[in-house]
């Protein structure tokens, strides 16, 4: 082998395609993200393709933009690449049948994954490829990271000579994520691959007034059909210049790959057809089970379409007898999934006559959205084409025990060779267990002749994420494609993790056991939970512990116990030999860590040093199971459903739950968030009562409604816990009622917020405030009990709320506990929405961020209030939001007209009391809000007794009649690239929706590439160097309408504006638009000076405050109102606490100077701009008029 | 009229130039400064501690968040050009002494004997013709002796000047219960000048909010005198040339600390407030007055008001102290 490289399956492709293009046009979609962020990389950093050349790279505003450029800059006859997944491919499916009508040479590469459907999954499965089967692309599968690699050379050279563009993909997180050792392509290899003489006949295609040409002509009847069919022959002709450009790169390295590829025995009977990194799997097992006799085989789809019928047939053994084929997509409604059906046709077609008409074909689903594909499933396949009737059509790897189709398994076999090492571990996202990891992966393949796999699972929580690595280092190439079901090295790197899950599970019996412990080697053991203790105990394994907490506290390393727990691995696995072992991590902690300078790396080697003295055997007591029993996973008094359903899936079971524990149409309780106690704050608020002058800030900022206030009547105090704290109130609004801030101490995540914008200190000892944080696990039970009784108290008469902050925080948050960030900047926007108006509330929410942490199973944060009241939230797309929003704006009126409509119709019957108030009654306030509800229903208890056909129809639209508010949620990338067409549309329509914009300037979701709302100055992926063009201005765009609330605000800056915002938005009859500022952790600082931060943009100008109220121009005032000054002298100062620009600076003081001296200059423009606008007075506003209260 | 002197080593046309200070971040101030005929240029302190600080801080940010959330494996771009460490520094004095014709003198404030060590080393490597090291210490255990307070400046030194062949200053803080002997002592161990006295961030005590807020007010004149005292006190009898930083502000105080045995008058807060341009003017008073009281060079005033030589030395010592309290009696 020559050079080989440990690439995971998005870098082995984006590599090739890099050298390989010009132009790359692209959007940020998981799992395909890497793949372009790389191509910036390099591109930022100089490397050029085979040519010589720096291909230039660019991120559109979404796929569909980047599918234009990319059909454009071939147009204009450059090689373009693009990379994406899912969505994104969808959306460039209208290029795509232009960009193959036109007969273009191009690939374009994709990390296949599940299209949204019931629910959104970022995980990997073949529907959005097989979605593009029709659209004339040649589709191409790589089944491995290496043959990520291979495939995206061999795709670039074949659509070169057949001009049929192609889709390269491989499946997404299982292959596009997956760290393996590969044979490297040098750029000789790709030069012998590529034709020159075709890359310039591709360029002398292209568009140029020299030579000019017309294509994309608008064709009639007569002669449409007949010029469509001309691309025949290059269809016909494309499967053979694939083999034959395969052939050619075979000669050159070696790895030979065929349209189908054949592997088992020689005279199979049985044969399963697969494709992507299933076929691995499915291959491995083949080899199992001829071992064991057995004459079977796989044929492995790689060149999916053109689908080269004969070559099917032909890889066949001509001894087959059933075929099976695996599916990883679902077709409701047909007859079989499109790879089934290719290979009945096929068969029908192709074969000889025993082929057609006796070889039986079944055909199963597996694998939607990365469920596992194990050797066990498909040795159940092999036992299903044996019985005397297999199943026509199956599913695999799932119960279905309502249609009954999936074929039972036995998951305890194993297939896997001893001589492959097999390590799992269990860690905390922030405690950097995964970069260990994947550093110990590229230490061994690198550096020793084993191969190497590394997999990496994560959980959907942004704040204390557990994180499984998988990894495998073995003698022969590993083509395991599914997760270690059996380890002979379990590592739990979170003591706490014990309690929650069942980490040994997967401890292959003598198993090695790393546990990061508290407690030393001679008091470990009391401390475990008896199910960890039994199973050391059954299992024989060899435990060892280490505190590396404590240690990496010693070494100034903050909470990383990465190095430490790696030094371990290396210690007591035996992979490589003890002392080589610590000189390749020392080594390999100099080079991953060079960039961050000689403190980092010296703070790393010296804990390689100061590891192995603190690590320690544990000697395991023969009979002596005395710890606790692990606590239930959820509490005992949780709802049915979250017993027999989040239960499960929060213990790490989801996968034994059967489709009968489903909903058939992805609609789901709220209210699950507070039933799992993730317990993940080391310290938590205490709140001193004395101190307390009952401001309610804490309860504002928290990000996770983890500390909360309440007024209550104070009889409502005699049978608190004994360490429940309340004081009386101090204020007039609610006399002899008490008040208290409650922490919920195994929801907070100890971001520190709530301290931080305590006011209240001890005058004599300034640093107590009357918020302090201390240590959690002495504070939980205690606590635990305290906010059980809080949360029983009564809530307070919304009706008596008045609008300053004191007064609405005390409104009860029907969003909670959510996945955010520690320290989230975004979620105490959408806590405020649901205190204020959640009750009544439909949101729609973009995808990103928000839609994670606001929909991402296995709990979510928003609830109901006791009435049963709450926020009613779906996320549709990324791209439609705003549409979405307004639908459900349409929807609401027309229900309401239609209801209004009724009422009146019955008019005679209801009296005309209650018909006026129905019809005419205030519905702004909290009281009009109430007095409303009391109409109805009086109005549901009058409509049975009248019978008629209009009273009943009213009954279901009756609640209609109660106002409701649509909030449109979502972040920068939706509101200003995305989503902006449709934002804008449904702006202009004067519909009353409100828009909140949750602000961060960078796509956080996906990981901080650059949007338009990213700031000048700011490096983001994309914008390397630091973005050179300013952020968009999309309130001042908004207020052009004339009729359109816009709000400014940032809630750390100044909170009653914040409020206030909020308050006229949604009293606002037309359109609003909230653009809030949300500190993130893509801004680069500990999040606990998020609010400090906020106060700095907004003194600066870099974020003014405004309210721009349409209303007020009848009053003859201008409809902006500045609400902060600006100080643009210290925006220099503001940008350097920020990593994304403090980066520029380090890079190049030149630049940042030349940014920053920029950002001011346009500071400063913006600032005269909004203080001339202030000024404006307009008599009467010219868009459109705003809604009439009937219809909003 | 002869306004020349040595210091460090260096011959100068006069022993005005300005101390470390922000101006020199500012490469147009810099050749302002020259122009204003500053005699050497000092650069501000690169502080060791926030190097590391930064790097850190780079590492939290951008390490922490990676690798925990399948859609994000990372937050923020790989940066090749990315660099930690004193780089920007490094190249400031690059430019600073590709800009100017005078002696530039790079100023370092370590915490770790590598750190002082290894910077000193890239400081002399990227031109800097002479260094100051800049001990900042605020000795706030009490477990701590003033020997091992002492003995750490010493060592410190000692370390640089075996890393280092160009000249190598000490600035430092008045705090010190035997300045003379640790003069001694660092003269001892090889110090080519004494920069009297740092002035620190004073951490003020905002009331209202009951917060600690570091300030670093500009000098005044009155600062001047317990300089001049312990020039006075040091003059003559230790080897190192001796510099005067706070407090001078015109031409009368940079006199008074040539009298009492600075070799070198850095100014700041007078520059920061007026600009470079003050350093001409007081160049040329000093010059004026010289002249007017029949003076042949500036080096017949130099330590001639030191404990040494002055007519009476017991001014410089405790009881004037007592009789100056004594003096403000109503």
């Amino acid at each position: 082998m020559g050079r080989t490289v440990t690439f995971d399956g998005n870098e082995a492709a984006a590599s090739v395609a890099h050298r390989l293009s010009e132009v790359i046009a692209i959007y940020p979609i998981t799992p395909s993200s890497a793949m372009g962020e790389l191509a910036d990389e390099w591109s930022a950093h100089g490397s050029s393709n085979l040519w010589g050349v720096v291909p230039t790279v660019i991120e559109m505003q979404s796929e569909g933009g980047a599918a234009g450029a990319v059909h454009g800059a071939l147009q204009g006859g450059a090689l373009a690449t693009t990379f994406t997944a899912s969505q994104g491919l969808l959306l460039m499916i209208p290029n795509m049948y232009k960009i193959a009508g036109e007969l273009t040479s191009f690939c374009m590469h994709v990390a296949a994954r599940a299209l949204a459907t019931h629910a959104l999954s970022i995980f990997g499965d073949h529907s959005d490829v097989m979605a593009c089967r029709q659209t004339g692309f040649a589709l191409l599968s790589s089944a491995s990271v290496q043959e990520a690699h291979d495939l995206a050379c061999i795709a670039h050279a074949a659509t070169l000579e057949a001009r049929i563009p192609f889709l390269h993909f491989f499946d997404g997180f299982r292959t596009s994520h997956e760290l393996a050792r590969i044979a490297y392509l040098g750029d000789e290899e790709l030069r012998a691959m590529i034709d020159e003489t075709l890359v310039e006949a591709h360029r002398a295609r292209g568009l140029t007034p020299d030579r000019p040409v017309l294509r994309g002509t608008a064709q009639n009847p007569d002669v449409f059909f007949q010029a469509r069919e001309a691309v025949n022959g290059f269809y016909a002709a494309c499967p053979e210049i694939v083999q034959r450009t395969m052939d050619r790169f075979a000669a050159l390295t070696g790895r030979a790959y065929h349209l189908f590829e054949y592997a088992g025995a020689a005279d199979a009977e049985r044969v399963v057809v697969v494709m992507g990194s299933a076929g691995e799997a499915t291959e491995e097992t083949v080899h199992h089970l001829r071992a064991l006799g057995e004459k079977v085989g796989v044929l492995k789809v790689r060149l999916y379409r053109p689908f080269a019928a004969d070559a099917f047939v032909a890889a066949l053994p001509k001894t087959v007898r059933r075929i099976a084929v695996l599916d990883r997509t679902k077709e409701p409604g047909a007859l079989g999934e499109p790879l089934y059906l290719d290979v009945v046709t096929a068969l029908r077609e192709r074969g000889d006559v025993r082929l057609a008409n006796e070889t039986l074909v079944i055909g199963g689903r597996y694998g939607l959205a990365s469920k596992e594909l194990t050797p066990a499933m498909v040795a159940a396949v092999f036992a299903e084409l044996s019985t005397a009737r297999p199943r026509r059509h199956f599913s695999l790897g799932i119960v279905d025990d309502v249609t009954h189709e999936s074929l039972p398994f036995d998951s305890e076999l194993d297939i896997e060779p001893d001589d492959v090492v097999r390590a799992v571990f269990f860690g905390l996202g922030s405690d950097g267990t995964v970069s260990a990891n994947k550093s110990a992966v590229k230490i061994i393949a690198e550096e020793t002749d084993l191969h190497a796999q590394g997999y990496f699972v994560y959980d959907s929580k942004k704040s204390g994420a557990v994180t499984v690595s998988h990894l495998r280092f073995g003698p022969r190439p590993i083509h395991s494609t599914y997760l270690v079901k059996r380890a002979s090295f379990v590592a739990c790197h979170q003591f706490s993790f014990l309690e929650r899950q069942d980490v040994l599970e997967v401890a292959a019996p003598g198993a090695t056991f790393l546990l990061n412990s508290p407690y030393g080697p001679d008091e470990v053991w009391s401390h475990l939970p008896r199910e960890v203790q039994q199973q050391i105990v059954e299992k024989k394994l060899q435990l060892h512990v280490i505190d590396a907490h404590r240690l990496a506290r010693t070494l100034g390393m903050r909470g990383r116990i990465n190095t430490i727990m790696q030094t371990c691995f290396f210690a007591i696995s035996g992979v490589l030999p003890r002392a080589e072992a610590i000189e390749r991590i020392k080594e390999s902690i100099r080079k991953q860590y060079a960039r961050k300078g000689p403190a980092v790396v010296d703070a790393n080697v010296a804990a390689v040093d100061a590891t192995l003295a603190e690590l320690h055997r544990v000697t395991v007591p023969a009979n002596e199971l005395n710890g606790r029993e692990r606590p239930p996973i959820v509490a005992l008094e949780a709802p049915p459903f979250v017993q027999r359903v989040t239960a499960v899936v929060l213990e790490g079971k989801g996968d034994l739950l059967p489709v009968s524990a489903f909903p058939v149409d992805g609609t789901w309780p709220l209210g699950t968030a507070k039933w799992e106690k993730r317990n993940i704050a080391l310290d938590i608020p205490v709140w001193d009562e004395v101190l307390c002058i009952q401001c309610n800030k804490c309860a504002l900022v928290c990000p996770h409604a983890a500390i909360r206030a309440k007024v209550y009547p104070g009889g409502a105090f005699a049978d608190a816990p004994p360490a429940f704290k309340g004081v009386p109130y101090r204020g007039h609004e609610y006399e002899e009622h008490h008040y208290t801030i409650q922490v919920a101490p195994e929801d907070c995540t100890g971001c520190t917020l709530c301290v931080m914008v305590c006011p209240a200190k001890d005058k004599s000892n300034p640093r107590h405030k009357a918020l302090d944080m201390k240590p959690q696990a002495p504070l939980r039970e205690t606590e635990r009990d305290n906010f059980r009784f809080f949360l029983d108290l009564p809530e307070v008469d919304r009706t008596t709320v008045r609008g300053d902050i004191k007064s609405v925080q005390l409104l009860e948050p029907l969003f909670e506990f959510s996945g955010a960030c520690s320290g989230c900047g975004e979620t105490p926007y959408v806590k405020l929405l649901t205190q204020m108006f959640g009750d009544r509330s439909v949101i729609a929410n973009a995808t990103g961020c928000s839609s994670i942490y606001g929909g991402n199973l296995p709990t979510t944060p928003y609830t109901t209030d006791a009435a049963g009241r709450g926020p009613a939230w779906s996320n549709s797309l990324f791209e439609d939001n705003a549409e979405f929003g307004l639908g459900a704006r349409l929807a609401l009126d027309f229900q309401r007209a239609e209801a209004e409509a009724l009422v009146r119709t019955l008019a005679a019957d209801l009296g005309d009391a209650l018909v006026r108030g129905l019809l005419e009654g205030e519905q702004h306030t909290e009281a009009g809000v109430r007095a409303q509800r009391e109409r109805v229903a009086a109005l549901q208890a009058a409509l049975p007794k009248l019978g008629s056909p209009a009273a009943l129809r009213l009954r279901s639209l009756a609640d209609a009649l109660v106002r409701k508010s649509v909030w449109i949620v979502g972040g920068d990338g939706w509101a200003y690239d995305i989503g902006f067409g449709g934002l804008d549309h449904v702006l202009s329509l004067g519909r009353d929706v409100n828009v909140l914009v949750l602000d961060t300037e960078v796509y956080s979701n996906t990981g901080g590439q650059q949007s338009k709302a990213t700031p000048l100055g700011a490096s983001a992926k994309f914008a390397i160097a630091g973005k050179g063009t300013g952020k968009k201005d999309i309130g001042l765009m908004a207020m052009s309408y004339g009729n359109v609330y816009v709000a400014h605000v940032a809630f750390g800056a100044k909170d009653q504006h914040t409020v206030r915002a909020f308050q006229e938005a949604a009293a606002h009859p037309g359109p609003s638009l909230i653009v809030a500022y949300s500190h993130c952790i893509a801004h680069g600082y500990d999040l606990a000076f998020g609010l400090e931060q906020q106060k700095r943009a907004v003194a600066t100008g870099y974020w003014p405050l405004y309210r721009w109220d349409p209303r007020r121009i009848e009053s003859g005032e201008s409809p902006l109102q500045l609400d902060s000054t600006a100080a643009p002298d210290g925006l220099v100062e503001f940008m350097r606490h920020e990593t994304r620009f403090r980066v520029i600076e380090q890079e190049s003081p030149k630049r940042f100077h030349e940014l920053a001296t920029r950002a001011k200059t346009e500071l400063e423009r913006r600032v005269r701009l909004y203080q001339e606008l202030a000024h404006l007075h307009l008599t009467a506003h010219s868009g459109a008029a705003p809604a009439a209260p009937g219809r909003g | 009229m002869d306004l020349s002197t040595r210091y460090l080593g260096f011959h100068l046309p006069h022993p005005l130039m300005p101390g470390a200070s922000p101006l020199v971040d500012d490469l147009d101030m810099v050749r302002r400064l020259e122009d204003a005929g500053a005699s050497a240029i000092v650069l501000h302190s690169l502080f060791e501690e926030q190097i590391e600080a930064e790097e850190h801080g780079y590492w939290s940010a951008t390490e922490g968040p990676a690798n925990t959330f399948a859609e994000a494996v990372t937050y923020f771009p790989q940066n090749d050009e990315y660099r930690t460490g004193p780089g920007d520094y490094l190249e400031r004095v690059r430019r600073i002494r590709e800009t100017v014709g005078v002696p530039v003198i790079a100023s370092l404030n370590g915490t770790t004997a590598a750190g002082w060590l290894q910077h000193a080393r890239l400081l002399q490597e990227a031109g800097a013709h002479a260094l100051e090291l800049n001990v900042y210490y605020v000795a706030t255990d009490p477990d701590e002796t003033a020997d091992a307070v002492e003995q750490r400046v010493v060592d410190v030194l000692a370390a640089v000047k075996q890393a280092v062949a160009i000249p190598v200053a000490v600035k430092l803080s008045p705090y010190y219960s035997s300045f003379a002997r640790l003069a001694r002592r660092l003269d001892e161990a090889g110090a080519d000048g004494l920069v009297v006295f740092n002035r620190f961030y004073q951490p003020d005590i905002d009331v209202e909010q009951l917060e600690v807020v570091p300030r670093l007010a500009l000098s005044s004149p009155h600062e001047l005198l317990p300089r001049l005292r312990w020039l006075a006190i040091l003059s003559g009898r230790v080897r190192p040339s001796l510099a005067v930083t706070g407090g001078v502000h015109d031409a009368m105080g940079a006199l008074k600390a040539v009298m009492a045995g600075a070799h070198a008058v850095q100014m700041v807060s007078v520059l920061l407030r007026e600009g470079p341009e003050v350093l001409r003017r007081v160049r040329d008073d000093l010059e004026r007055w010289l002249v007017e009281h029949e003076y042949e060079s500036l080096r017949q005033a130099q330590g001639s008001m030191s404990l040494e030589r002055c007519p009476d030395p017991s001014a410089f010592e405790r009881g004037n102290y007592m009789r100056v309290l004594q003096s403000w009696r109503p």
